[in-house]
């Protein structure tokens, strides 16, 4: 935490300037990327659309790993929790308006957040990684075995939103879903940027940094990341509500343990504790196994296991950490 | 009364399989505190291995077993001097993401040699068939696993409890910088211990192939069952892991003979309990 502030010191500007600058910079860049994603790839709209939706999973996870030091490997069921209830309320309850889903995904997400923050938070280390495998298992049973309301493993199907806002239909080629998608992303972007960047998500980084101390100073440990898991909770809800309204329906998949396992891996080979780097994490992992495992899907496994070697042995903080990192140094040594 | 002996019988013989593989993942996890979510891609090498030479090369059982459980070790030396050194002492997240990346690889590999199929491994003609024990006829291979299981259990405790290996491996345990200090080669302890560890694994992979099938997927599939032992059991005990094995052997068949359609649901759920009740494990020791 000293060192960001020192950080800001030292630069020349005010650093509120600073960081509004770099803000609008991160946020115009996204907006570039998808409208360069929109017409260079108009037939390949509901991968993107599919990789937004995983993106806010990751975002999501990352605020819990990357900004708290909790180390999940359950995170999926907030995800999936999303999914279900927005096409649970679009199947058995007639709520199809697309706002409306979403906002039952939202609320179903952080009630999966506030649960699994109860659960993990009681213990520490390897019991902690079992406690959210553990979960996310449960989770990934109760619906397979609650087949009347969820489908069970043949999946929740036949999810018919309504148009978005009365107007713009879902069309066959994702347009629709792919602009809301975006927006949606946008939104999360930039609240979750005042989020980490406000005295509680400060807080949030000192008990990663060092829990005992921030005890000592008198905030509470377990309140605060109780908090931040429920924020995450929402953020997995939209993602998992955009996957359900996007696809029209949800399968037991978006609860699984794999699902879970491989969000983590996309955010550590974008970097944790940087929202841009569970950006570019997300991109680069979906889009590389698009590409290999349409050829072999074995390699892809193999793949993605030597990737992680690699980025654990060489490049710890990830692309985005590396990569800025090595820009800052240009910039040291440029001065 | 029928029901209640079968589920006896196969939780005993599950519950000691689980122990032979996962004594191992929680001796180096008390030991070197690593986090090794690859433990059961070792055993699924295990296996490999001794389908490969019981049915391809012809050789007897126990030699297969043999050549499993060395050949595994052979493999893991090299995996060990180059990976895991680096990741010890480091944090829960770089070791589980270490490990993960590892055990995607060996899938991937298994998968590429010796293709997606279920492997089997050959029993001899006296473990075929089954016992009659005066009020049911068994599997003998059930018997001989759980068989197994014990002969594994008393061997470690003669060897921690009373061996001058134990007293150092022991004393490693509990504080290992003073240990080196008072003499002890720890890198040595470590070594010893990784290869213990990991023959085991190979060894529950072979013994207790009938129950876990030997599959590319092995490794993924019952990966979170032997971390669930260890974090029950408390990472480092063996009386613990023997609790923890026959508890979760318990619940797991006794959930799929009388409800089979909720799956694991009862399983995760008991885990979940345990561990909010025991955050440390059953014989975990406060730090």
């Amino acid at each position: 935490m000293a060192a960001l502030m020192n950080e800001n010191a030292i630069a020349g500007k005010p650093a509120r300037v600073r960081l509004a600058g770099s803000d609008l910079l991160g946020v115009a860049i996204v907006i570039a990327a998808a409208i360069a994603g929109y017409f260079l790839f108009p037939n390949n709209l509901a991968l993107l659309t599919r990789i937004i939706s995983i993106a806010l999973l990751v975002l999501s996870l990352d605020l819990v790993t990357g900004y708290c030091g909790v180390a999940t490997l359950g995170h999926a069921a907030l995800y999936g929790a999303g999914a279900y209830a927005a096409g649970m309320a679009a199947v058995h309850f007639g709520i199809t308006d697309p706002l409306a889903m979403m906002a039952v995904g939202i609320l179903a997400g952080t009630a999966a957040g506030l649960l699994s923050g109860v659960i993990v938070l009681r213990a520490h280390g390897l019991p902690q990684l079992v406690l959210s495998i553990a979960i996310v298992h449960l989770f990934h049973e109760a619906a397979n075995k609650a087949s009347s309301w969820t489908g069970g493993s043949d999946g929740l199907a036949s999810i018919a939103p309504d148009p978005l806002l009365g107007l713009f239909e879902f069309d066959l080629w994702s347009r629709t879903a792919y602009v809301f998608g975006v927006v949606l992303l946008l939104v999360v972007l930039i609240v979750l940027r005042l989020v980490v960047r406000s005295p509680f998500g400060m807080l949030c980084r000192g008990i990663k940094e060092d829990p005992i101390r921030i005890r000592a100073m008198g905030a509470s440990v377990h309140g605060t990341i109780m908090r931040m898991y429920a924020i995450s909770g929402a953020v997995a809800g939209v993602g998992g509500a955009l996957n359900a309204i996007s696809t029209q329906v949800v399968g037991l998949d978006s609860l699984s343990f794999t699902l879970s396992a491989e969000a983590l891996v996309m955010l550590v080979l974008g970097g944790t504790g940087s929202l841009y780097g569970a950006l570019i994490g997300t991109v680069s992992f979906l889009w590389f196994e698009d590409i290999v495992s349409a050829a072999n899907p074995f390699h892809w496994l193999t793949i993605v296991g030597a990737l992680l070697i690699l980025v654990v042995l060489f490049a710890p903080r990830g692309l985005y950490g590396t990569a800025s990192a090595f820009l800052e140094r240009r910039q040291e040594a440029r001065r | 009364m029928q029901t209640v002996l079968s589920i006896a019988v196969d939780a005993l013989a599950y519950g000691m399989v689980l122990f032979v593989i996962s004594i191992g993942l929680s001796v180096t996890m008390g030991l070197m505190r690593v986090v090794n979510l690859a433990h059961g891609a070792f055993a699924m090498i295990g296996g490999y291995i001794a389908s490969y030479a019981a049915r391809d090369l012809g050789v007897g059982y126990g030699v297969a077993v043999l050549i499993a459980v060395f050949g595994t070790i052979l493999i893991a030396i090299p995996i060990e001097r180059l990976l895991y050194r680096r990741i010890y002492g480091a944090p829960e997240l770089t070791q589980v993401l270490m490990t993960i990346g590892i055990t995607f690889c060996i899938i991937g590999i298994a998968n590429f040699v010796f293709g997606p199929t279920l492997k089997t491994i050959p029993l001899p003609p006296e473990l075929q068939g089954s016992i009659n024990l005066g009020f049911r006829a068994v599997a003998t291979h059930r018997l001989f696993a759980i068989l197994c299981g014990l002969v594994v259990a008393g061997a470690l405790w003669y060897l921690i409890e009373k061996t001058a290996f134990g007293v150092k491996l022991r004393a490693s345990v509990d504080n290992a910088a003073m240990a080196a200090a008072l003499g002890v080669r720890t890198q040595i302890v470590y070594a010893v211990s990784f290869a213990i560890a990991i023959g085991l694994a190979a060894f529950g992979g072979v013994v207790g192939a009938e129950l876990l099938p030997v599959e590319p997927y092995y490794a993924l599939r019952y990966m979170v069952t032997f971390l669930v032992v260890v974090s029950i059991g408390g990472a480092g005990s063996i009386p613990g892991a023997l609790l923890a094995c026959l508890l979760l052997g318990g619940i797991d068949t006794t959930g799929r003979y009388l409800m089979p359609e909720f799956g694991e649901f009862f399983f995760y759920l008991a885990v979940i309990a345990i561990v909010c009740v025991f955050p440390r494990g059953l014989a975990g020791r406060a730090k």
